[in-house]
């Protein structure tokens, strides 16, 4: 083979390489994300089995230390659906009543189990900055 | 003295639309003076913006609560050196340490140039004040850092304790050079592309400002794991999170450019290429920072509101299409002189490590903004955690780490089979023999994590041959003793003994990652004194509770009220290891709504966590004590009702010895990770190699090698 | 305090617009002079030679530094002696191409200088 084919070869080969190893990147970012979801959302969708990111406010008066779980709830930033939860793991330093959080939960029969040191609670904003606020995970 | 700041943004303003256009006059029309005019305007920018900067820090120095953003980050209580670095903890005062910053790299850049690529140069300062500009206007419409309140509050928020650590005030000035100095190379290659001269000269410029902006952004990245690791009760220091990534993707595409620019100095090849990695570097560089500050995505920074958001999405539409735009209309220009001479070149190597990185780089974004683009696609925000990342940088890493173990062994151009053959036998050696040694020791369970020792060994060995053949070399040539001779060769081969260090601190760096995420012992309970638990070979007892209250025993001198906490022993085996002391401090709020006791604690709490680090594991541990238990919630309550704020701490220090006496159960998190050290160890000799690889050349070499060149091709030339 | 404000904000732009009109000055005054005195002003054509010479100065040390690469390689056990001998006689090639350039753009410029004296 002359050299000019030869990199016209090797330049198909690299390529379909990458569009392989691309489409395999894509195809399991779809099938391994977890759905970010609001409580009411969460309420009328979720299935037993899937996890989902659950983003809302903790309750008021909801939270309770149960030995190593921590049970609360969380309900639609805006409204008042809300979903309980038992999360175990490290708890963020920032983590109260009537701040936001994410947490990776699961809908175990009937109620809701948040993954374990899943939880990342952002600080309160007020229009302006909001300090970074401390993430847990893994 | 706030009209004084504002003043100054608009005058800022003033300056970057005014010379942008002088600039892009001067250049078209042939005017040189237009350009030396432009140029002088960035220096203009540079002490008017700086004069701004100076306004803002005196007002956090002298507790001006008047100025919004003081009122907001700053406090009395506030340490002076935090209250000097809580100007950059707001979005308006980031804003402005960012167009500062740019401000000052730019001038320096232009300082260096000013008598070379005047052309190019014209049109980089068009660019480089249009950011400025942007940045400027930002402040001035949206987020303005003079903003003020009269009459001024007595008392500050204060400075979230979160960030009252040393590593996290130096995070941002370092991360926003980075950022900042990526953008340079973006404007230098605008203008180039624009004056149609990517030549030789150019590299030699860009090559500095990109290299200066992977040293910050690397810097910055490193700081920013280390304050996850040693300040956050998380006990990690790399979670994918959007943010980590929007730093880790510049730093990734300057770490390709660096490595293909050579080839584009000697071969003339990759000239598409390269020009496209500096705009992705600028433009991944912008995204960053607009990632940090626009809570577009989930993460640890939720910086600002939406406004800030769309001017941005504009800014970044403009810089991919444009830059889009450039490189396909100058596609002529860009055509490469050669071609790749043999895949057993180091050329090759090189390539294929660019399309690891950029591959890295593909993997990291895709990742990071998944929850737009699968938004945008199924309507559904979805994200992706960890353990898909970790899947697919993994295996990357493994090959970018054999690769820069391969390289050094490749000759340029065309390198000789047997020769490389016969090379690499003792490092395949040396990896095989790890690879026996540490699969009988047990570590083949965890597959690949072996196969990252493996190659880090491999690289270990291909370094050290190198320097051993090289010196030896030397000591031929010029007779020199053996560390003198080692001290010549990398002086005179700067470069690659320089990179040569850069790799084997990132190997370093992979072997601690690799050991302390895929060996780690952790454990999460609660314990009461006295109790203990077991944590890989280690025994943890938690001895008694400790309290303390500031100032006079505020050790980590973060100012807070109180910090509760416990004395952890640590044994193996029968031995006393060490002693852990975490705490942790709460701190004021400020918010009269607690109580005159419960507003001194009420703040946002934070963990002090306390690391036994050692060459083999740290032990790592964290303390959430339960400081609403009853006993406790009654003294404050009690105090409440009945102290005034002034009297308020004393019930404080009841409730310290009420601790103290009868601790509740606290949650403990203790972490035994091997290998931790190395990761800082191994970042530390990478920034060292690159120094030593940028260092400039003492031009006395050159000018011998010239001449003696020149001597040999008259030679030549003679006999021909 | 506000009048100390006002009067500062004076200050700096007269600051401004001294460092950035200067090299607008410089060059309106050479003009004028230039114009009195009847020789050509300085153009834009004679601003591209530094740039080729700064080009050529450039890849003339990036070449250098290939040979001593080279060299390196060698020595340090990379390449064979045959393959060396070929790639050096390459280089050297390659680094006259861009010598012989260098003088050409010498004797171009020294030839401009010899017409504007006599």
């Amino acid at each position: 083979m002359n050299p000019s084919r030869k990199r016209k070869v090797r330049l198909i080969v690299a390529l379909s390489a990458a569009v392989v190893l691309a489409s395999a990147l894509i195809y399991t970012s779809f099938s391994a994300a977890s759905p970010a979801l609001t409580p009411s959302q969460l309420l009328h969708e979720a299935q037993p089995g899937r996890t989902y990111m659950l983003t809302g406010t903790v309750v008021a008066g909801s939270v309770r230390h149960d030995g190593s779980v921590l049970d609360f709830a969380v309900r639609d930033r805006g409204g008042t659906a809300a979903v309980p939860l038992a999360y175990t793991g490290t708890v963020p330093d920032p983590f109260k009543e009537g701040r936001e959080v994410i947490v990776t939960v699961e809908k175990q029969g009937d109620h809701y189990v948040g993954e374990r040191n899943s939880l990342i609670t952002k600080c309160p904003s007020k229009f302006k900055t909001a300090p970074p606020s401390e993430k847990q995970n893994y | 003295m706030a009209g004084l700041g504002f003043a100054c943004l608009l005058l800022a303003l003033a300056v970057c639309l005014y010379r942008i256009g002088a600039s892009l006059y001067g250049v078209r029309r042939g005017r040189p003076e237009f350009s030396e005019s432009g140029r002088r305007a960035v220096y203009a920018l540079a002490g008017v913006l700086t004069v701004a900067f100076l306004v803002l820090e005196v007002a956090f120095l002298r507790n001006d609560f008047g100025f919004n953003t003081v009122a907001d980050t700053s406090s009395r209580t506030t340490p002076t050196f935090y209250r000097a670095a809580a100007v950059w903890s707001s979005q308006e005062g980031s804003l402005l340490l960012w167009a500062w910053l740019l401000s000052l790299w730019s001038s320096l850049a232009l300082f260096l140039t000013r008598r070379r690529m005047r052309d190019v140069a014209a049109y980089a300062t068009a660019v480089l004040l249009g950011f400025a500009g942007f940045f400027v206007s930002l402040m001035i419409f949206y987020a303005n850092p003079f903003a003020t309140t009269r009459p001024a509050p007595a008392e500050g928020v204060g400075l979230d304790p979160l960030l009252r650590f040393p590593t996290m005030m130096i995070h941002p000035p370092m991360l926003y050079s980075g950022y900042t100095l990526c953008t340079i190379p973006l404007a230098f290659g605008v203008g180039a592309l624009l004056a149609r001269r990517v030549d030789a000269d150019w590299i030699k410029a860009i090559r500095r400002f990109a290299f200066a902006g992977w040293l910050f952004l690397g810097a910055g990245i490193l700081l920013g794991a280390r304050w996850s690791y040693s300040e956050l009760g998380w006990g990690g220091y790399w979670g994918w999170d959007a943010v980590e990534n929007a730093s880790l993707m510049p730093w990734l595409t300057a770490t390709a450019f660096l490595h293909s620019l050579m080839i584009q100095e000697k071969r003339g090849m990759l000239k598409v290429w390269n020009v496209s990695l500096v705009l992705a570097t600028g433009t991944l560089a912008i995204m960053g920072t607009f990632l940090v500050r626009s809570g577009v995505l989930n993460s640890i920074h939720a910086f600002g509101g939406a406004t800030l958001g769309v001017p941005f999405v504009c800014l970044i539409g403009v810089l991919i299409a444009g830059s889009i735009y450039l490189v396909v209309s100058r596609r002529e220009m860009l055509r490469s002189e050669n071609r790749l001479d043999s895949l057993l070149s180091r050329e090759s190597i090189f390539l294929a490590n660019n399309l690891v990185l950029v591959g890295l780089c593909f993997v990291i974004f895709w990742g990071t903004y998944f929850p737009l683009i699968s938004e945008a696609v199924t309507g559904q925000e979805s994200s992706v955690g960890p353990p898909w990342f970790d899947r697919y940088t993994v295996p990357l890493a493994l090959v970018l780490v054999l690769l820069s173990g391969i390289g050094p062994v490749i000759a340029w151009r065309r390198a000789t089979l047997a020769n490389a053959r016969r090379n690499f036998m003792i490092p395949v050696a040396v990896a095989l023999i790890a690879l026996g040694g540490l699969a009988a020791a047990g570590i083949a369970r965890k597959p690949l994590a072996l196969a990252m020792f493996c190659a880090g060994a491999f690289v270990l060995a291909v370094v050290a041959q190198e320097f051993v053949r090289g010196t030896r070399v030397r000591k031929a040539m010029a007779g020199e003793t053996a560390p003198r001779a080692l001290l010549s060769l990398v002086q005179r081969n700067r470069r690659r003994y320089g990179g040569y260090i850069v790799h084997v601190g990132i190997a370093v760096l992979f072997i601690g990652v690799a050991a302390s995420s895929s060996f780690q012992h952790a454990t999460e309970l609660q314990l009461r004194p006295g109790q203990s638990t077991k944590v890989g070979a280690y025994t943890l007892r938690y001895v008694r509770p400790t309290a303390s209250i500031t100032p006079k025993y505020d050790r980590a001198h973060t100012g807070s009220t109180v910090a509760l906490g416990a004395e952890v022993a640590v044994t193996k085996g029968g031995h006393r290891v060490t002693t852990l002391n975490p705490s942790e401090g709460y701190y004021s709020s400020g918010e009269a709504s607690q109580g005159t006791v419960g507003s001194l604690i009420g703040g946002q709490p934070v963990s002090h966590v306390s690391i036994d680090g050692g060459a083999t594991r740290d032990i790592w541990g964290a303390i959430q004590p339960n400081i609403e238990s009853g006993r406790l919630k009654k003294i404050v309550e009690a105090g409440n009702r009945t102290l005034s704020p002034d009297e308020a701490i004393v019930a404080i220090g009841l409730l310290a010895r009420e601790y103290l006496k009868h601790a509740p159960p606290a949650q403990f998190h203790f972490i035994v990770s091997p290998l931790v050290l190395w990761i800082w160890v191994g970042g530390l000799i990478v920034f060292l190699g690159g120094l030593v690889a940028a260092w400039p050349a003492p031009s006395l070499v050159r000018a011998k090698a010239a001449a003696r060149f020149r001597a040999r091709s008259s030679r030549e030339l003679a006999r021909a | 305090m506000a009048v100390l404000i006002v009067i500062a904000v004076f200050v700096l732009i007269g600051l401004i617009v001294l460092v950035v009109g200067t090299p607008l000055r410089r060059a309106a005054l050479q003009r004028a002079a230039a114009a009195a005195g009847g020789a050509a002003p300085p153009s834009g054509e004679t601003s591209e030679e530094p740039l080729r010479r700064a080009e050529l100065e450039a890849a003339r040390e990036a070449k250098y530094r290939e040979i001593r690469d080279a060299e390196m390689d060698f020595r340090t056990g990379k390449l064979s002696e045959p393959d060396y001998r070929a790639l050096d006689g390459e280089l050297r090639a390659e680094a006259l191409r861009i010598l012989d350039a260098l003088d050409e753009l010498d004797r171009a410029s020294g030839r401009e200088g010899s017409e504007q004296i006599g």
